[in-house]
């Protein structure tokens, strides 16, 4: 135990016809096996009675599995999705049953409308006792059945190998998303025979990836060429299919302009030449008015959210749509599609590719140009380059980017911080936007910063959040402290819950409704965890701050007061066209 | 919107799954979530072991029953949807009538009734009995319209299944699916109700 895996064990005692194939282990060590065997590094829990079997086996196990203690299960789903969203990989978390699971939900809804892969592993009552209504007993496989991608209650050893097989590869696989299972207590200590533990790589029931029909391709290509103003809309799907290289050459050969959800951010870099903004209703002006003026829309690993899409009965009617995605349910499920191109776009892409023609569109381009001018003046230079004392959100975003040249991973909470952190950073490299987009889970931040940490170690992860969505999950600066681990947390505190207040501004008469946040003195709270942090007001001092935090050896806590009454232009009211976006 | 209340119609929805418990739950919620009611449920074992069957019948637009079976197609356990009109599938539901045997001998020309009706006697005991009748709603409606008078007891009728008409049957896919990877019982929470002494921590 000490020196080998008990899989190891496993598979040099096959090797050896005369002994026995098998090793007599436990449900959690089985369950530790398999997760090494998957390579897993670290995972993000918290104890409890019903997980004590898996805790108690994880003791022996401390030198190949990183277990960092949160300070609550929520934040240990948004830092199992910090980390898999900069790492690529599959998060693990752990948590007890009853609150211990319920506190989950949040960060399952997250990662599910997010698509992001994660493997919550839940203990559960005995067995004998389940349905009694029994110490710390939830339903946790029907809570989280809306939740998750997949579920499942393991009350047998036996079932583990092949169930957190199974769990793997449905989070990682096809449209990847969040898997639970609940491991009932007796067979987290039953001991069974462990035949060693295989990788799931085919399930009857489950198709991953549909099957790509070239003349879908075929037809999408012909669209393309023949098109006067293609239009290109990206999301998370390119990223999440590592489909970076593959877009950019289609992007870069049909030279058509690009533009960007939220989560989509950085696939290619912000700065790119064709990269003409970011979609939605704080999105850039450009691709909003344009895509209600394109003649072919090609909407690529993207679900037409309604934040990207405002008014569907008004939203690009005068175009053709290609639709590539790898979720079949996706296609028509919000705008109907032209031609759909099931499948995953590392495949799709390069085959796209190969048929379309090298163009330039310069003349379509210079449409794009026009409104980036219109918004640099009325909206971006006013933001970026503020005339009065106080500081706006938007310039420190813009300094911060300077100082970390575009390479950090920049977590962000959710609310105006967001949208601006979104609009004004350069990203230079991909899974560099770590952010709450479907569920706007405010308090993702902190937690998810931890995670990103984690999942890119060699990066400067900086954490971005407003002074409501901080207190919602503060106290994850507990798990920064004892994991020793190096996030920056920029608090641009508005004293405000900022875009509910922009929404009370503009729709409902100025009538302030609980937005009017205190808080409290940040910097002496991250004192108390033991981290530095500074608290600045003045514009002068804000190069000098950030360097002083991005050049702390560990993490620090950067509180900047900014302008109280900010609104994030421009803006596509709910229930307006994307072609109505307000300038101001 | 108006346009497609117009187009609503009755639709049934065809379901091949992996036998899985908590698979009801998670095709149930794809419809409540869209706050659609289930007009008829019929979940039974196909004529594959381990791979189910349902029949699920609603009242909606095509363009919503198309999503709802791409939904439902998404979730890992389920190998195959299908939808149709009334119109493409032959259907029946089976109804069971319980009545006072005495009131049947004395009053009802029981043998006229069982013709007319497509009846059979399921069960004649000295206090009851049970008459049952397989058909359309309207037809297994008629017959509880005559007993009615004569002190009908308890009524049930079952949920709808179906055959599709145009089909050559996903039977022989199925075979190909049970013979490339067969399926696997799910364990049984042999645990439960054996009082094992046991402590909650």
């Amino acid at each position: 135990m000490e020196t080998q895996t008990i899989a190891q064990e496993v598979s040099e005692k096959t090797a050896e016809p005369a002994k026995s194939p098998t090793t007599e282990v436990s449900g959690s060590e089985a369950l530790l096996e398999a997760l090494i065997v998957e390579g897993v590094d670290t995972i993000f829990g918290y104890p409890g009675g019903a997980i004590m079997p898996i805790y108690d086996a994880l003791y022996h196990y401390n030198d190949k599995l990183n277990h960092i203690l949160v300070r609550h299960e929520q934040g240990a789903t948004h830092a199992g999705q910090g980390y898999a969203r900069t790492s690529g990989k599959v998060g693990v978390v752990f948590a007890t049953s009853g609150p211990g699971a319920t506190n989950l939900v949040t960060g399952l809804a997250d990662a599910q409308i997010d698509s992001t892969p994660l493997v919550c592993i839940t203990g559960q009552v005995f067995a004998s006792l389940l349905g009694t209504d029994a110490f710390q007993e939830t339903d946790v496989i029907n809570i989280t059945t809306p939740v998750t991608k997949w579920n499942y209650q393991v009350t047998d050893a036996t079932e583990i190998p092949e169930v957190i097989a199974k769990a793997f590869y449905i989070a990682k696989s096809g449209r990847p998303g969040p898997v639970l299972i609940d491991i009932t207590k007796n067979a987290q200590i039953q001991k069974f025979d462990f035949a060693g533990y295989e990788k799931c790589e085919h399930i009857r029931s489950y198709r991953p990836k549909p099957i790509v029909r070239p003349q879908y391709i075929k037809e999408a290509a012909g669209l393309i060429n023949s098109a006067k103003k293609p239009f290109v809309l990206w999301g998370q799907g390119v990223i999440l299919g590592s489909a970076e290289q593959e877009f950019k050459a289609f992007v870069e050969k049909s030279g058509i302009p690009s533009a960007w959800t939220v989560l989509g951010a950085g696939a290619i870099p912000t700065d790119h030449p064709l990269n003409v903004g970011m979609l939605g209703m704080h999105g850039n002006y450009g691709p909003n008015v344009l895509t209600n003026e394109c003649d072919v829309l090609i909407a690529i690993g993207m679900r037409f959210d309604d934040r990207v899409t405002g008014r569907l009965d008004k939203y690009a009617k005068q175009a053709k749509v290609i639709h590539l995605d790898i979720d079949p349910a996706e296609i028509d499920k919000n705008v109907k599609s032209t031609v759909p191109v099931w499948g995953d776009c590392k495949e799709t892409l390069p085959m796209l590719t190969a048929l379309v023609d090298k163009k330039e569109h310069t003349e379509w381009h210079n449409k794009f140009k026009d409104y980036t001018r219109q918004e640099v003046e009325q909206v971006i230079h006013q933001e970026l380059n503020p005339t009065t004392a106080e500081m706006t959100m938007g310039e420190v975003i813009k300094q911060l980017n300077e100082i970390t040249k575009g390479e950090a991973v920049i977590v962000t909470d959710v609310g105006q911080h967001q949208m601006v952190a979104c609009r004004y950073a350069q990203f230079n490299q991909t899974r560099s936007n770590v952010t709450s987009g479907g569920l706007g889970t405010m308090g993702f931040a902190l937690p998810a910063a931890i995670g990103a940490k984690f999942g890119a170690q060699n990066r400067t992860v900086v954490a971005v959040i407003g002074d409501g969505g901080f207190q919602m999950t503060c106290q994850e600066l507990g798990t920064i402290m004892q994991s020793g681990i190096d996030v920056k947390i920029v608090i641009l505190n508005n004293r405000f819950l900022g875009m509910v207040r922009q929404w009370q501004e503009l729709f409902n008469a100025r009538r302030y409704s609980f937005v009017d946040i205190e808080s409290p003195d940040f910097v002496a709270l991250a004192a108390a965890y033991r981290i530095p942090g500074k608290r600045i007001d003045d514009r002068k001092d804000l190069p000098s701050a950030l360097n002083e935090m991005l050049n702390n050896p560990g993490s620090f806590l950067l509180e900047v007061m900014v302008t109280k009454e900010n609104n994030v232009f421009p803006m596509v009211p709910q229930g307006c066209s994307v072609a109505e976006i307000r300038l101001k | 919107m108006d346009n497609q209340e117009i187009h609503k119609q009755e639709y049934n929805i065809t379901v091949y799954t992996e036998n899985q418990i908590g698979l009801l739950n998670r095709i149930a919620i794809i419809f409540t979530r869209r706050k659609i009611n289930i007009d008829s449920l019929n979940t039974s074992p196909s004529e594959i072991e381990s791979i189910h069957r349902f029949n699920i019948v609603i009242n909606e637009s095509e363009d919503v029953v198309r999503k709802l079976t791409r939904q439902i197609e998404k979730q890992v356990e389920v190998l195959k949807v299908y939808y149709h009109t009334n119109d493409d599938v032959i259907w029946q539901e089976l109804a069971l009538y319980k009545m006072s045997t005495d009131v049947i001998a004395e009053k009802v020309s029981v043998e006229r009734l069982l013709r007319e009706n497509g009846a059979r006697a399921v069960v004649i005991r000295k206090d009851y009995t049970v008459f049952e009748t397989t058909g359309h709603r309207e037809e297994t409606d008629n017959l509880i319209k005559i007993l009615q008078p004569y002190g009908l007891i308890e009524f049930v009728r079952s949920a709808r299944v179906a055959i599709i008409k145009n089909s050559k049957g996903f039977n022989s896919k199925l075979r190909e699916f049970e013979r490339l990877e067969p399926g696997e019982d799910v364990i049984e929470n042999e645990y439960l109700n054996k009082g094992q002494k046991v402590f909650t921590m």
